[in-house]
């Protein structure tokens, strides 16, 4: 009897050390793996192989030299300052730029790949083995952490066109004015681990590229885009199937796209599942990735030495007398990049790192920055940062606020007000301000009517005195009273709400 | 050619200056010969609006006393892989029958530019796949020679080297792969040139195998080839794989004033091989011996790698082409099946299925084969080392070892055959047997020339084959005048 007893505590014992060990820290259980593939649109007034023009509003077909719809005989020639750019970014990543690449054809069929090949980098890139050091704020914590990334390989190639498929005609249209817009890939090591990091990488990478005029970084245009390579595995096992995420439209798409993906793997590997090697689209509507449908066929490219461009060589040497690009003068004539800008504000305005990571990031902050210590240098910098920082709305609040003015939910008067709350909180959502605040607009009739009577009702005298009809700078001033109240767009109801019947 | 008309460039510009004779006259006479020898089928095409608005122009050079140009008034005939915008230009395919350029070849629009007349544009084999004229959906090219004995022209040039041997032009243009120029001037009696690569822009040339092809010329003397040599020569920015310095015009000294003192002649014993019939041999040694009594020192030498030459060059041919084939797809340009609109796959499959011969199908599939990622180190990347190891055997020859100045060697193995002897054999094997001693050059890139020697038994043209390191077209064409001027080749 005691003895099944004592069997019994110490199993009930055993179990609940066991399952504190494995609870407790349940985050530890999986570790996530996350790599980056970045294509970059290269700034460029001219195709990577051809001498059409770039511009991105233009109406289908009009960018298409003879060379871009692969028309027999025709050969590509490489334009010079794609090499420039993707060196000067090479050099930002501090890469081993290589004296001679080579370009390969890439092959396979698609309808808007008009040589049925694209030309890119596979065996001989432009540069290799960079890093990318960036600052990674978890929201909650109270600094950013210092992470970086290693770059495998960074190589030049053509975009593809677009294809528009149109299933009730049974047709598909194409569009080559991107067909051959030059790219730089980016593909970084599997060094992340979360969603966060994922999003700092690219938040830095497109300071990178700002700053060197380099790529427009406007992910909602396809600009640049990020794939990104997923995959699970418990702590001190082999890497896990990866998969990969294509279509993310934004830097914080990367950060819910990782992160959901992952999530979604643990929980098929917790439900004993397999993990596919898949490609997924991100979609940001429903926050979920979804398998694509196409492109699960192994493809083999059969890659093959594209025989019209002789080997790209660089004057790597800083040989004067040498016709190459010369990489040297490049690296020498580098504009300031973000990690550098962070660390010169920090020594020279004694700020903190997290203030001069937020000054940097923030778009136009470090503009006003440095016009007010120009204006005003007695000004302690921290306290204008600090302002700044503090009293900056975020981009995505602000067009909250447009949006809420835009549907009626506030009126122009109510947006003034609800501003200076969120300045005052510029964390919070305007809407979530409003509803505290009780500074939504009044959109019910019955709610309305009751207002104006209110204030009739407390201005019986003057009503009173005017008798029946109202006159009109009396109406004007009880109409602003109730406006005031109700807002400019429920004029409207106050005029229905005659002021010859209201007397009574 | 009628007798008025002189058979040369030099002569021809020569009565065009003294008014003797007219380039609009000339054109039309030109035109006449093709539509007299219709049945030679060399000039699939003729261009008569150019032919007629050229020649008019040149004609008024001539007339107001201008200063001419190189080629003023000369007719020529352009292989019909070269772009001409506006005129049809179908590689002898059904995938490109509809196909109408936009755009002009360089080597075209120089030949423009220094006043020459087209006439017309010529015939090949499907994409220049073939050594014998034969497969195209023209039909095949006769022989001038022999005429009704059915021997075959050569290819892939077939067209241009029987137009310009029959009379209609006094140059042709084709595009030399692995012979496909020598080969066909070799078998019909006419000087057949194709200089070093990169020499001669290859833009608007439609690609057999883009590391190869080479624009080439095609004519009845030595120094109508320098004229156009001169004309179309030099870097192009639309290539860029032009060699990057100015091109100096090249000029021959008369055959009488040439000396051999200084020329050293190379014969590379693995060039007699296996099917070397008895007269090519014969001629062969006979010019080897004319060199060396007139002066020149023979040696014999060795270019060890030269029998697996063929099989690298159908390996990097056959993937070069499954390559640059994947743009005929039907979307962009050329035929399109109207048979199919289940899917862009079976748009495609349908597509080319419908336009491409078995030839270019054949060469699609083995293509692809060895650039698959499992075969890739075995077959392609083993075959550019073999080709690096040809190269390589040039340069021995040329600078370390024996340092001749030329090679000497037979242009093709026999004389024209027969077509229904031709046709036995399938494309593979043809190639294989027709380019043997013509295809190392392009491996290597190096300048070659076929020279006409005499007429065989059979009353056919057997040539010999010259080869120099690149860049030496100078000493190359100097030699190969004296060898020209020596044997007086009396074409019919």
């Amino acid at each position: 009897m005691y003895m099944k007893l004592i069997q019994r505590i110490v199993n009930f014992r055993l179990y609940r050390n066991f399952a504190t060990v494995i609870s407790a820290p349940k985050k530890s259980k999986w570790d996530s793996v996350v790599g980056l593939e970045i294509h970059a649109q290269i700034a460029s007034n001219s195709k990577l192989f051809s001498g059409a023009a770039i511009n991105f509003g233009a109406p289908p077909n009009v960018c298409v030299s003879d060379f871009d719809a692969a028309l027999p005989g025709t050969l590509p020639v490489l334009n010079e300052q794609c090499v420039t750019s993707g060196i000067q970014v090479a050099l930002a990543l501090a890469c081993t730029i290589h004296e001679v690449s080579m370009f390969d054809r890439k092959h396979y069929f698609y309808a808007d790949l008009p040589a049925g090949y694209q030309i890119t980098q596979q065996r001989a890139p432009l540069a290799s083995n960079g890093k990318l050091g960036f600052y990674v704020d978890v929201p909650g914590a109270k600094k950013p952490y210092q992470k970086a990334s290693k770059l495998h390989q960074l190589q030049l190639e053509q975009d593809s066109g677009k294809s528009l498929h149109d299933p009730y005609e049974k047709r598909s249209l194409i569009d080559l004015n991107r067909a051959g817009v030059p790219l730089m890939e980016l593909v970084f090591e599997p060094d992340l681990t979360n969603g966060e990091e994922a999003a700092a990488l690219v938040k830095e990478l497109i300071l990178i590229l700002l700053a060197l005029d380099a790529c427009s970084c406007r992910m909602d245009k396809g600009a640049l885009r990020v794939d990104a390579n997923i995959s699970i595995n418990k702590p001190g096992e082999p890497l896990g199937v990866r998969t990969e995420v294509k279509n993310i439209g934004s830097v914080r798409g990367v950060a819910n796209a990782v992160d959901y993906e992952i999530k979604r793997q643990i929980d098929i590997k917790e439900r004993g599942g397999q993990i596919q090697n898949e490609t997924r689209s991100w979609d940001a509507i429903t926050n979920k990735t979804v398998a694509m449908r196409d492109k699960e066929v192994l493809q083999d490219y059969r890659f093959m030495p594209e025989p019209n461009l002789p080997p790209l060589r660089l004057n790597v040497a800083d040989d004067q007398t040498s016709a190459l690009i010369n990489v040297e003068r490049l690296r020498k004539t580098l504009p300031e990049l973000p990690e550098q800008l962070r660390n010169n504000l920090v020594t020279q305005y004694a700020l903190r790192l997290e203030t001069a990571i937020i000054l940097v990031n923030q778009s136009g902050l470090l503009q006003i920055f440095i016009k007010a210590l120009e204006k005003h240098p007695s000004i302690p910098p921290m306290k204008v940062a600090n302002f700044l920082i503090n009293h900056k709305i975020s981009d995505a609040n602000l067009v909250d606020l447009i949006a809420m003015l835009n549907n009626g939910t506030i009126n122009y008067y109510l947006s003034t007000l609800l501003l200076q709350e969120m300045f005052d909180n510029p964390s919070e959502n305007p809407k979530d301000i409003a509803h505290k605040k009780d500074l939504l607009q009044i959109m019910d009739p019955v709610a309305v009517e009751a207002i104006c009577k209110d204030v009739l009702g407390k201005n019986g005298d003057i009503v009173r005195k005017s008798d029946v009809k109202l006159s009109a700078p009396i109406f004007t001033h009880f109409n602003s009273m109730a406006v005031t109240k109700l807002g400019s767009t429920t004029a409207v109801l106050v005029k229905k709400f005659s002021p010859g019947n209201a007397s009574r | 050619m009628a007798k008025s008309i002189p058979s040369t460039i030099e002569k021809l510009l020569h009565k065009y200056k003294i008014r003797e004779l007219d380039p609009c006259d000339v054109t039309n006479h030109c035109i006449d010969v093709v539509s007299r020898q219709k049945k030679l089928n060399a000039i699939i095409r003729l261009t008569p609006e150019i032919a007629r608005s050229k020649s008019k122009e040149s004609s008024e050079r001539f007339r107001n006393g201008e200063v001419i140009k190189k080629l003023d008034g000369v007719p020529i005939a352009i292989k019909d892989n070269f772009c001409v915008k506006g005129e049809p230009t179908s590689c002898a395919s059904r995938m490109l029958e509809n196909f109408c350029p936009t755009y002009d070849a360089t080597v075209y629009a120089r030949l423009m530019a220094h006043g020459a007349v087209l006439i017309g544009k010529t015939n090949l084999d499907e994409f220049a796949m073939g050594s014998g004229t034969v497969d195209s959906i023209f039909g095949h090219t006769r022989n001038c020679y022999n005429e009704n004995g059915g021997y075959i022209s050569g290819g892939s040039s077939g067209g241009s080297a029987v137009a310009v041997a029959s009379g209609s032009c006094f140059a042709g243009i084709g595009s030399d792969t692995g012979g496909s120029v020598r080969n066909p001037a070799s078998y019909c009696g006419v000087v057949g040139f194709k200089p070093t690569y990169g020499l001669v822009s290859r833009h608007g040339l439609i690609p057999l195998v883009n590391s190869m092809d080479t624009p080439s010329i095609l004519t009845r003397t030595i120094d109508d080839c320098v004229t156009v040599l001169n004309a179309i020569a030099g870097p192009d920015n639309k290539d860029s794989t032009t060699i990057n310095r100015p091109f100096v015009d090249i000029s021959v000294p008369n055959g009488d004033e040439i000396s051999l003192k200084n020329v050293k002649v190379g014969i590379p014993r693995e060039y007699h091989c296996e099917g070397l019939s008895k007269e090519s041999l014969e001629t062969w040694m006979k010019i080897a011996d004319l060199l060396e009594e007139n002066g020149a020192q023979v040696v014999d030498v060795s270019l060890p790698n030269t029998a697996s030459s063929i099989f690298v060059y159908t390996i990097l041919n056959q993937c070069e082409v499954a390559s640059n084939m994947a743009r005929y797809d039907g979307i962009e340009f050329g035929h399109r099946s109207h048979d199919e609109d289940s899917s862009t796959e079976q748009l495609y499959a349908r597509t080319r299925q419908e336009g491409f011969n078995s030839v270019v199908k054949n060469r699609i599939l083995s293509g692809n084969y060895y650039l698959l990622r499992r075969n890739y180190q075995t077959y392609f990347e083993k075959a550019l080392k073999v080709r690096r190891l040809i190269s390589n055997d040039f340069q021995n020859v040329f600078f370390r070892n024996e340092r001749v100045s030329v090679l000497l060697t037979p242009t093709t193995l026999t004389d024209a055959p027969k077509l229904e002897e031709f046709v036995k054999r399938n494309n593979r094997d043809q190639c294989a047997l027709q380019d043997f001693c013509t295809q190392p050059a392009n491996m290597a890139g190096v300048p070659a020339i076929s020279i006409p020697i005499k007429l065989s038994s059979n009353g056919l043209p057997l040539s010999v084959q010259l080869m120099g390191p690149s860049l030496s077209e100078q000493s190359l064409l100097t030699v190969a005048k004296w060898i020209e001027n020596t044997v007086n080749f009396r074409p019919v």
